[in-house]
């Protein structure tokens, strides 16, 4: 047995995978991250619009700060989300922009004076204040009460990514490329690494570790139309899961994003309709004002793809061979515009449309584009039930995003995730008690059972495609578990996906090579993934409720009374079609923003027994402190500053808030 | 559906029965049986059909063993390219209407081949990096990111994404003559590296320190502006006028020296 020994293995080579390994690195330990491809061309890269952090550089971002964004933060979860992780979070993005900014991210930068914008179809003039000349720019996006996305044109997640992989490569971090994790080394309590097959010779390698890290990104290939990338099938996911000790939390949480363009699903920024872009429909009519008429196209991701599925529904949709879609304007930005700030969404309509955007709508259809769900962790990024296991990013459910994650909060999360949790990390690896000697005997159990698991498939002599049997889920999730759900068809969803999990066991291969073999990986994978499908299609059939992304049109009211709480899938038993799930309830009484009506959607739930007097207390101390400092004020409401690591904490300077003032 | 999409359907239909030979350079170099050959499959165009569709639909219906690269399939990741009729391009954004009914793949040359279309880019581009030291150089004392971050000139920040654009592809060393001809090269995708943090003032290298980077043959004055990297520049780098750029300036710093 091949074993290889590090303090950090983190599996997945992106945004939050790379500033974990850096993190850990700084701190004098060694860190391997494991990838399935170069590290820059993981999914980060795909992030257009921008990342969230409350500079308040901008005229339309006066009086931001972090009270704003986590209010924002907490409303677009649908009150699902941790709110001391979300205190956490918005405190620490300002830093997270402001270190890649010093990291070399070229940042869209703010011209001071008068400019011309697209606000709900008027052009309006704002005075950018000239001392803020130069600083990094922000624009709108969705669910927002201020101008906050900072972005660079709409190729933010690629030179966030490439600022951060080529700090990687300066503080000598290892990437193993061309690898893929199959299975976490751990014996029920604590976790030692990894089993991992090289994708180019099929070599299995034990990986024994201090710490490991899950941050493969999101599970969007679940779907048959979605925006993520092809490698984004929840194989970091699949790994907690298996262990049949560390749960994934809400997992049927999915958030489907307005504008994939049709019928390819390929994503165009929600920064679009940011900049003042519109919706129309058949009749050209832009129709979000009669849906939501205080943020329109603006209103969270979840609320306009519901709303554009009902328009659909009511026969607004523009026919075509592949079904009906919908129109996304920006030619009302003008050419200069799109060229400069949205150039990305040019080469994609150029390419896969043949259409030049600044002169043609384009076509679009909400399409699967981001996995709430993930490996359960603490606020410490590590998992309450497997020692030593931790997860960040798209693949963790932190939990920052609830039911449904605001735009630009997610690249916001890989990096602010993995400043965080790599500083948890490194604290966990300082800690003799934690550096035990490695049990290699496990190691070789692990590594034996995922060598037989791969001989199965290529010994099988089954029928069962595997590539047969990936679009066979991903249709059915796409018509039973996605932007409107209902118990039934919820039900009728998971019986197929059994049925699919048990021919998965009678797939054959037709090619026996155990190097790089496309149909052997396909095989393993998806075996994995009807695992995860369950536990989405199942966790939805279970939540007789609505909140958030998760939509069930036969209990359409959020109801914090019964369902304020997290699901929890665990896999115990292997060979089981049925994940087993497990709740664990939010505290309302321990919440600074007790739960209300969005701002947006529907107003429409049903309170839980607390919330009154929760609220009663928050508005006491509000009452007592107004007036007061902001910071104090949150401090009585709920206290969160030393939860955070050193290193991320502390204020954040802004032009009207000096750092030495408020201090 | 509706009649209209049946309609529609029908003369899309009518439209597709155009039949499609791809002509795959196979060879899988860790398979000693393996010998370099080209192997056609035929596939039925259909509408809006990228290569990254006409491919997968191959592995999955006729060819599991077939190797090659994708991952976002929009254009963005650089992770696709491949010789389609010669010339090197990003796969995932081929329209198979563009090309003739008779088309060739192979993989990109000069590169790592891992299988069949596939090809190590990400060492040969660590590697690069690695010796180019192709990250910002930022002064000695870290910047505190609690302080508001240093201003930069707009328009500054805008050429610097220019170059920040570059997806490390490969397609500008697969075209590049010189690299044809030594392995050591650092090709224009090296170039565009120095260019962006030479143009980036927070940034503390000088000319000095770029010379010693790309001073020499396998560096800027090893280029013999033939200018494909440019042609073939899926971003559309201005690849040209930076190297044209950097070598004189690295001519005057090593006139200087």
């Amino acid at each position: 047995m091949k074993t290889i020994m590090t303090d950090v293995l983190v599996i997945g080579g992106g945004l939050a995978g790379l500033r974990m390994a850096i993190a850990a690195k700084r701190r004098g330990h060694e860190a391997i991250v494991l990838s399935l491809v170069p590290p820059k061309r993981s999914h980060s890269a795909a992030a257009q619009g921008g990342m969230q952090a409350s500079l308040a550089n901008v005229a339309k971002g006066t009086g931001d700060n972090e009270d704003v964004h986590f209010e924002d933060t907490v409303r677009g979860s649908d009150w699902g989300a941790d709110q001391l992780v979300a205190r956490m979070f918005v405190n620490t993005a300002p830093k997270a922009v402001r270190e890649l900014a010093a990291w070399g991210t070229p940042w869209s930068r703010l011209r001071g004076g008068e400019r011309e914008v697209i606000i709900n179809e008027q052009k309006v003039t704002i005075t950018e204040r000239e001392d803020a000349h130069g600083l990094i720019a922000q624009r709108d996006f969705g669910g927002t009460k201020k101008w906050r996305t900072c972005y660079v044109s709409d190729g933010t997640g690629h030179a966030m990514l490439f600022t951060t992989s080529d700090q990687a490569i300066r503080h000598g971090v290892e990437v193993h490329e061309r690898t893929e994790a199959l299975a976490l080394i751990h014996d029920g309590e604590r976790c030692y690494g990894a089993v991992v097959r090289n994708l180019i010779s099929g070599e299995l390698v034990a990986y024994l570790a201090k710490a490991t890290a899950i941050a493969t990104g999101g599970a969007g290939r679940l779907y048959r139309v979605t925006t993520n990338a092809v490698i984004c099938e929840g194989m970091g996911h699949a790994l907690a899961l298996e262990t049949g000790v560390a749960p994934l939390g809400n997992m049927e949480a999915v958030q489907f994003h307005p504008t994939g363009i049709f019928p390819a699903g390929i994503l165009v920024t929600e920064g679009c309709r940011g900049d003042g872009g519109l919706l129309r429909d058949a009749d050209g009519h832009r129709f979000m004002p009669d849906y939501e008429p205080e943020k329109k196209e603006l209103a969270s991701r979840d609320v306009v793809s519901r709303r554009m599925e009902e328009h659909i529904r009511s026969g607004k949709g523009v026919s075509s061979r592949f079904g009906p879609h919908l129109w996304l304007d920006i030619t009302l930005l003008g050419r200069r515009h799109i060229e400069h700030n949205l150039r990305e969404v040019k080469e994609i309509c150029q390419y896969f449309l043949g259409i030049d955007p600044a002169d043609s709508w384009i076509p679009v259809r909400p399409a699967q584009h981001y996995t709430m769900g993930g490996v359960r962790t603490g606020h410490t990024g590590q998992s309450p039930w497997l020692k030593g296991l931790f997860a960040a990013g798209e693949a963790a459910c932190w939990d920052l995003h609830g039911f449904n994650r605001l735009g630009g909060n997610s690249v916001a999360e890989t990096v602010v995730a993995g400043m965080i949790v790599g500083e948890f990390i490194a604290d966990f690896c300082d800690k003799p008690e934690n550096s035990a000697s490695f049990p290699l005997t496990l190691a070789q159990e692990f590594v034996r059972r995922e060598e037989s698991k791969l001989a199965a498939i290529l010994d099988s002599g089954g029928r069962e495609s595997p590539f047969r049997l990936c679009s066979e889920m991903q249709e059915i999730m796409t018509q039973h578990v996605g932007i409107f759900r209902q118990g039934d068809e919820l039900l009728a969803g998971v019986a197929l996906l059994q049925r699919l999990l048990e021919r998965s066991r009678e797939i054959g291969v037709s090619s026996k090579s155990r190097g790089a073999n496309p149909e052997l990986a396909a095989a393993y994978r998806l075996q994995r993934m009807l695992k995860l499908a369950l536990t989405v299609a199942y966790g939805a059939y279970q939540r007789t409720e609505s909140r958030g992304a998760h939509f069930r049109e036969d209990f359409p009211r959020r109801n914090d009374q019964d369902w304020l709480k997290r699901t929890l899938a665990f896999w115990p038993d292997e060979d089981a079609n049925l994940p087993r799930l497990d709740y664990e309830a939010l505290d309302v009484m321990k919440m600074e923003l007790p739960p209300g009506w969005r701002g947006y959607g529907a107003k429409n739930y049903i309170d839980h027994p607390d919330t009154p007097r929760r609220q009663q207390e928050v508005d006491a101390i509000r009452a007592r402190m107004q007036g007061g400092d902001r910071h104090a004020v949150q401090d009585a409401l709920m206290p969160y500053a030393d939860k955070l690591p050193a290193t991320v904490a502390g204020r954040n300077e802004r032009l009207d808030e000096p750092l030495e003032a408020a201090q | 559906m509706s009649a209209d999409d049946n309609k529609e359907d029908i003369s899309g239909q009518s439209r597709q029965n155009r039949w499609l030979t791809f002509n795959v350079l196979r060879y899988n170099p860790s398979d000693p049986a393996s010998k370099p050959r080209l192997q056609a499959y035929k596939l039925e165009d259909a509408d809006s059909m990228t290569l990254f569709i006409a491919l997968n639909e191959i592995r999955e219906h006729q060819d599991p063993t077939l190797q090659f690269d994708f991952v976002c399939r929009a254009g963005i990741c650089g992770s696709c390219a491949m010789m389609v009729n010669g010339r090197p391009q990003l796969a995932c954004r081929t329209l198979t209407r563009n090309l003739p009914a008779e088309t060739t793949l192979a993989p990109l040359p000069f590169f790592e081949l891992i299988g069949d279309l596939s090809v190590n880019t990400g060492k040969w581009m660590r590697g690069m990096s690695e010796r180019l030291q192709a990250w910002l150089h930022g002064q000695e004392v870290e910047v505190d990111p609690r302080r508001i971050e240093e201003r930069m000139n707009p328009e500054l920040a805008e050429q610097i994404y220019e170059l920040d654009r570059c997806v490390e592809c490969g397609c500008c060393v697969a075209a590049c003559g010189t690299a044809q001809m030594r392995q050591d090269f650092v090709g224009a995708v090296g170039f565009g590296k120095i260019a962006r943090f030479r143009l980036d003032p927070r940034d503390v290298r000088q000319d000095d320190d770029y010379y010693e980077l790309i001073g020499d043959d396998t560096g800027v004055f090893g280029c013999m502006s033939l200018l494909a990297c440019q042609d073939v520049c899926p971003k559309s780098l201005p690849l040209q006028t930076q190297i044209a750029f950097l070598r004189r300036k690295m001519a005057v710093t090593g006139a200087g020296l």
